[in-house]
C-alpha cells in the first residue's frame, strides 16, 4: 500500500516536473538555444558593454542599479561610471534611457519598452534569436523587419556589427503569400558571423542577469541549503527509526 | 508497544542532535528575515554622499543640507565664536571630544572640524533626536545668561556650544555628531565620505 | 481516537499556578502525547502536517512581503521588483511565498485524495471533510487574490476573467462584477481590496477553519489506510490496541516528512523558482496592460481542471454552473457514497476503477485548462487537425466522466452493486 501511495506522489510530482520541462521547451522548439551562462562574468561584462553602447539610447533597465551591476559583474565604481554610464546618472541610480520617451514615441510609433524583465517574459532563446533575425525591409517605416518578431518597430541596433541581412523567400504556393525561407548576409559587418553570434549571446546573457540578479546568489546558497536539509532529514530519519522500534 | 530493550542513551542523543541541528536551521532561516529590515539598495542609494556648495555661506551663518534624510548643518564660524570656544571647556561634559563615536578622528580637535571656521554637524540632539535651534549670538539668552553662541534644543533644553559640544547639566549625553566629510574644493564639501588618506 | 482529556499537574510551582488557571499543558498533552493515532499511517498521511507547515510559511513570508509591497496599481509591479532586487534577501522571501502557494495545492490535493481513497469522509468524520472542503474553498479564494497582487499582465487578466464569471449570474451579473471590481475594469480599487482580503480577512478565516478542522478530527480520531476504527479494540489500560501516542511517534515521523518536503521545496526555491512557467508565469513579468491580453491566457496550474470545465461548455452560465458544481459535489461525497467500507483496500473493483479514472480525468482536465492539448493535438492528429473541435469533444467527455464519478459512486453504493472484501478487525500493516 505504501508503495502504491508513494507511486501516486511520484506520479504527481512527475507531472509537475515534466510539465515544467515541456513548457520550457515550448516556443523554443523552433528557435536555436541561446546557450547563455550567467555565471560567466566575462560574458556578462561584454554583454553590458554592448548594452550600454547600442541599447541604452532607447531602452531603460529601470529596476537595475549601476551599483548592483558593478558589484555583480566584478567592476569598480570608476569603471562603471566611465565606461557604462553615459547619462550622468549617480552610481546608485537605476539605468534610464538616454532618449526621452516622448521623442522615442514620435520616432518609432511607440515608446521602446523597458528591458529589465525582457528575458523573464520572453525567454533567453527568444531574445538571442531576435537579435540575430533583423533583415532589410523597405516596406517598414524604420526600414527593418524581424523574423522572430514580425513587424517590430525597431531598427537593427547591431547592424554595424552584424552587417545587413536580406530575406530569401521560398517559392510561393498558389494564392499564398511567399514565406521567408532564410536570411542571407548581403553586406558583412565588423564581426564575422560566429563572432556576432557570440556578441548576441553575451548581450542576452547580460539581459538574463538583469532580469534576475538574485539568480547568482540563489544557486550559490541553494547548494548549502540542500546539503543542510539532507543532513537534517537523515538525522530525523534515524530518530524516527529509533522511536518506532517500540511499535510492533 | 513495548519499552523493554530500548537504548535510552541513543534515543536521548538522537533527540538532542535533531533538536540542535533543527535549531541551527531555524536560526539560519531567521537571518534573511532579520536582514530584510536593513536599509535596502534604494535607501542606500538615496543615502549616498551629497555635495554641498558652501561658497556663499557668510561668516556666522548656518546652512542646512540633507544627508540620509537627516539635517546636516554647515556653519561658517566667526572669529568671535571661535575665540569663545576655549572659555567654555569647564562647563562641558566632553570638552576634549573623547567620545570617539561622535566624530571622525580628523575632527577630534579643539574646534571639532577639518578647517577651524567650518563646522559640519548632524543636526540631531543626542538626547532623543530633535533638531536644536541655532543661537549664534554671544549674549545672555533666557536659557543661559552666559551664552557664547551655540545650539539649544527646544524639546528637553539641551545646550551645545559653537563646536557642538554638550553642556553639563542637560539631558543630552554626548556632543553633536560630526558626519564624515571632506573638502572637494575650498567652496565645496562632500558629506558622507572621509577625506582621502593623508589629504585631510 | 477521541481526545482523552487528561489533567497534567506540574511539580514546578509557577507552572502549577498557571496550569490551575489556564490548563495549557493539559490541553497540549491531550492533543499530543495522549492523543492516540492509528499506528498504520502510510506516506499519504504526511500531507496534513505538511499543509500546516506551508500555512505557517505563507503567513510568515506574507507578513514580511507586506512590509515592502505597495497595494497600488501604479506601484505594485515595481514594488515586487523592489523586493526581488533592493530588499536584502527579498528574493528569497518572495520565492518562498510563491513556491509555497503552489506547493500548498500539491499538498492539499494529495491530502484530499488520501481522504477519498481511505474513506476518511465517512461517518463519523463527515464534518472533518466538510470543514476541510471549506478550507479548500477559502484557499482557492486566497490564492486567486494573492495571484492578482503582483499586478503583472497575467494578474490583471486573471482578475478580469475570474471576476467576469460572476457576470454569468442572471439579472444582477453586470452589477455584481462592477461591485467586486469597484471600477469598470480591474483597477486600483480592485487591487487594494484584494490586498486587504488576501493579507488579513481570508487568513483569519483560514486559521479559524483549520482550528475547527483539527478540533473535529481530534474529537472523532484519525482514520487509517485500513479504514478500521481503532477505538473499538481497546486494551486493558483503555488505550486502543492499534493506537500509538501522536507524540513522540508521529511528531518524529512528521519531522522526517518535513525534511523530505523541504528538500523538494528548497530545490524549487533555489534552482527553479518559476518551474518553467508553472509556478510563476512568463507573462506575469510584464506589467498589467489593460489593452493587451496575453496570448496564452490561463490560470495557474492548480485551477486548471476547473477552468477546463468552464472552457469546454458552450454556454457562459452553463460553464460557470458546471465549474462551481464540480467543487460543490466534493462537499457532498460523504452523503453520495453509501458504502459501509471505508478503505479502497477492501472496496469493490468498480470503486477502484472509478477512483483511478477520476484521478486521471482530473489531471487530464488540468492539461486542457493549462492549454497543453493545444500542443498535443497537432502532434497526435497532424497539423491540419481542428484543435478546438477535438479539444472540446475530449474536454466534454472528461467533464461528463468527472460528474459521472459522483453519479456512479452514489448508484454503485445505493443499489448495493459493490462487492466488498471483509474488513479486518485490526489494522494490518505499519512501517
Amino acid at each position: 500500500m505504501t508503495k502504491r501511495a508513494l507511486s501516486s506522489i511520484v506520479l504527481a510530482l512527475g507531472l509537475v516536473a515534466g510539465g515544467g520541462a515541456a513548457l520550457a521547451s515550448e516556443g523554443g522548439a523552433e528557435l536555436p538555444a541561446a546557450n547563455t551562462n550567467v555565471k560567466d562574468t566575462a560574458s556578462l561584462q561584454r554583454g553590458a558593454r554592448l548594452f550600454f553602447n547600442y541599447c541604452v539610447g532607447c531602452h531603460s533597465l529601470r529596476y537595475q542599479r549601476y551599483s548592483r551591476t558593478a558589484e555583480d559583474l566584478g567592476l569598480s565604481e570608476q569603471e562603471v561610471m566611465q565606461n557604462l554610464n553615459f547619462t550622468g546618472a549617480k552610481f546608485g541610480d537605476p539605468v534610464v534611457a538616454s532618449m526621452p520617451g516622448k521623442d522615442a514615441q514620435a520616432w518609432f510609433g511607440k515608446a521602446p519598452p523597458d528591458l529589465s524583465l525582457e528575458v523573464r517574459a520572453k525567454g533567453a532563446d527568444w531574445v538571442y534569436n531576435y537579435l540575430r533575425s533583423f533583415y532589410l525591409d523597405p516596406s517598414r517605416p524604420v526600414g527593418w523587419n524581424n523574423t522572430v518578431f514580425p513587424n517590430a518597430s525597431m531598427p537593427n541596433p547591431l547592424w554595424e556589427l552584424q552587417g545587413v541581412q536580406h530575406a530569401v523567400y521560398a517559392p510561393a504556393g498558389a494564392g499564398a503569400e511567399a514565406a521567408i525561407e532564410k536570411l542571407e548576409l548581403a553586406q558583412p559587418g565588423r564581426l564575422a558571423p560566429a563572432q556576432f553570434d557570440q556578441a548576441a549571446r553575451d548581450l542576452t546573457a547580460f539581459l538574463q542577469y538583469v532580469a534576475e540578479p538574485a539568480a547568482l546568489q540563489r544557486h550559490r546558497i541553494g547548494v548549502w541549503v540542500l546539503l543542510y536539509l539532507a543532513a537534517f532529514t537523515f538525522i530525523a530519519w534515524l530518530l524516527k527509526r529509533e522511536y518506532w522500534k517500540d511499535v510492533h | 508497544m513495548a519499552n523493554e530493550g530500548v537504548n535510552q542513551g541513543r534515543r536521548r542523543f538522537l533527540t538532542a542532535t535533531t533538536a540542535v541541528v533543527g535549531g541551527v536551521g531555524v536560526v539560519a532561516a531567521a537571518v534573511p528575515f532579520i536582514k530584510s529590515w536593513e536599509p535596502s539598495a534604494r535607501a542606500k542609494s538615496a543615502g549616498a554622499p551629497v555635495m554641498a556648495d558652501i561658497g556663499k555661506v557668510e561668516s556666522g551663518q548656518m546652512v542646512t543640507f540633507e544627508w540620509r534624510g537627516q539635517p546636516v548643518w554647515v556653519v561658517n564660524r566667526s572669529k568671535e565664536q571661535l575665540d569663545a570656544l576655549a572659555s567654555q571647556d569647564a562647563r562641558l561634559k566632553d570638552p576634549k571630544s573623547d567620545n570617539a563615536d561622535q566624530q571622525p578622528d580628523y575632527a577630534k580637535n579643539e574646534h571639532r572640524s577639518i578647517k577651524p571656521e567650518w563646522l559640519v554637524l548632524v543636526g540631531l540632539c543626542t538626547h532623543l533626536g530633535c533638531v536644536p535651534d541655532y543661537y549664534p549670538e554671544l549674549k545672555a539668552e533666557p536659557f543661559d545668561p552666559a551664552w557664547k553662541g551655540g545650539f539649544y534644543c527646544p524639546c528637553h533644553k539641551s545646550r551645545y556650544d559653537m563646536a557642538g559640544r554638550v553642556y553639563d547639566g542637560v539631558p543630552a549625553p554626548a556632543n553633536l555628531r560630526v558626519p564624515p566629510y571632506h573638502f572637494v574644493t575650498d567652496t565645496q564639501i562632500q558629506i558622507g565620505v572621509d577625506p582621502a588618506k593623508g589629504a585631510a | 481516537m477521541a481526545t482523552a482529556h487528561v489533567t497534567v499537574k506540574p511539580r514546578n510551582r509557577v507552572l502549577a499556578w498557571i496550569e490551575e488557571r489556564l490548563p495549557i499543558l493539559s490541553f497540549t498533552a491531550s492533543h499530543t502525547s495522549e492523543y492516540y493515532a492509528p499506528k498504520n499511517f502510510n506516506v499519504m498521511y504526511y500531507f496534513g502536517s505538511l499543509a500546516m507547515l506551508v500555512l505557517v510559511n505563507q503567513i510568515v513570508t506574507g507578513i514580511f512581503l507586506t512590509m515592502s509591497y505597495k497595494p497600488d496599481a501604479a506601484l505594485a509591479f515595481a514594488s515586487v521588483e523592489y523586493i526581488m532586487r533592493d530588499v536584502e534577501w527579498g528574493w528569497l522571501i518572495r520565492y518562498m511565498h510563491s513556491t509555497g502557494a503552489s506547493l500548498f495545492f500539491v499538498v492539499i490535493y494529495l491530502h484530499m485524495f488520501r481522504g477519498l481513497i481511505y474513506g476518511s469522509y465517512k461517518k463519523p468524520r463527515e464534518l472533518v471533510w466538510l470543514l476541510g472542503m471549506f478550507i479548500f474553498l477559502a484557499l482557492m479564494a486566497e490564492a486567486f487574490m494573492g495571484y492578482v497582487l503582483p499586478w503583472g499582465n497575467m494578474s490583471f487578466w486573471g482578475a478580469k476573467v475570474i471576476i467576469s464569471l460572476f457576470g454569468a449570474v442572471p439579472v444582477v451579473g453586470d452589477t455584481l462584477v462592477q461591485w467586486i471590481m469597484g471600477d469598470y475594469n480591474p483597477a486600483d480599487a480592485t487591487l487594494n481590496r484584494f490586498f486587504a482580503l488576501h493579507v488579513i480577512a481570508l487568513p483569519l478565516v483560514l486559521l479559524l477553519l483549520v482550528v475547527l478542522h483539527l478540533a473535529a478530527l481530534h474529537e472523532v480520531g484519525s482514520n487509517n489506510p485500513d479504514g478500521v476504527e481503532i477505538k473499538e479494540k481497546k486494551g486493558p489500560n483503555g488505550r486502543p490496541l492499534d493506537g500509538i501516542p501522536f507524540h513522540p511517534y508521529y511528531t518524529v515521523k512528521d519531522l522526517f516528512g518535513v525534511g523530505m518536503f523541504l528538500l523538494i521545496a528548497a530545490f524549487i526555491i533555489f534552482f527553479e523558482p518559476t518551474v518553467g512557467g508553472w509556478f510563476l508565469e512568463h507573462d506575469n513579468f510584464i506589467p498589467a496592460d489593460n489593452l493587451v491580453t496575453p496570448t496564452h491566457i490561463k490560470p495557474v496550474w492548480y485551477f486548471t481542471p476547473f477552468y477546463a470545465i468552464l472552457r469546454v461548455i458552450p454556454s457562459k452560465l452553463g460553464g460557470v454552473i458546471a465549474m462551481f458544481s464540480a467543487i460543490v459535489l466534493l462537499f457532498l461525497v460523504p452523503w453520495l457514497d453509501r458504502g459501509k467500507v471505508k478503505s479502497i483496500r477492501y472496496r469493490g473493483l468498480g470503486y477502484k476503477l472509478a477512483i483511478a479514472m477520476f484521478a486521471l480525468v482530473f489531471v487530464l482536465l488540468g492539461a486542457i485548462g493549462a492549454g497543453k492539448t493545444g500542443e498535443w493535438i497537432p502532434e497526435l492528429f497532424g497539423a491540419a487537425a481542428d484543435v478546438t473541435l477535438i479539444e472540446n469533444a475530449f474536454g466534454r467527455t472528461l467533464t461528463l466522466l468527472y460528474f459521472g464519478f459522483f453519479l456512479f459512486l452514489w448508484a454503485y453504493t445505493h443499489f448495493g452493486l459493490e462487492k466488498t472484501k471483509p474488513v479486518p478487525e485490526r489494522v494490518t500493516t505499519h512501517d
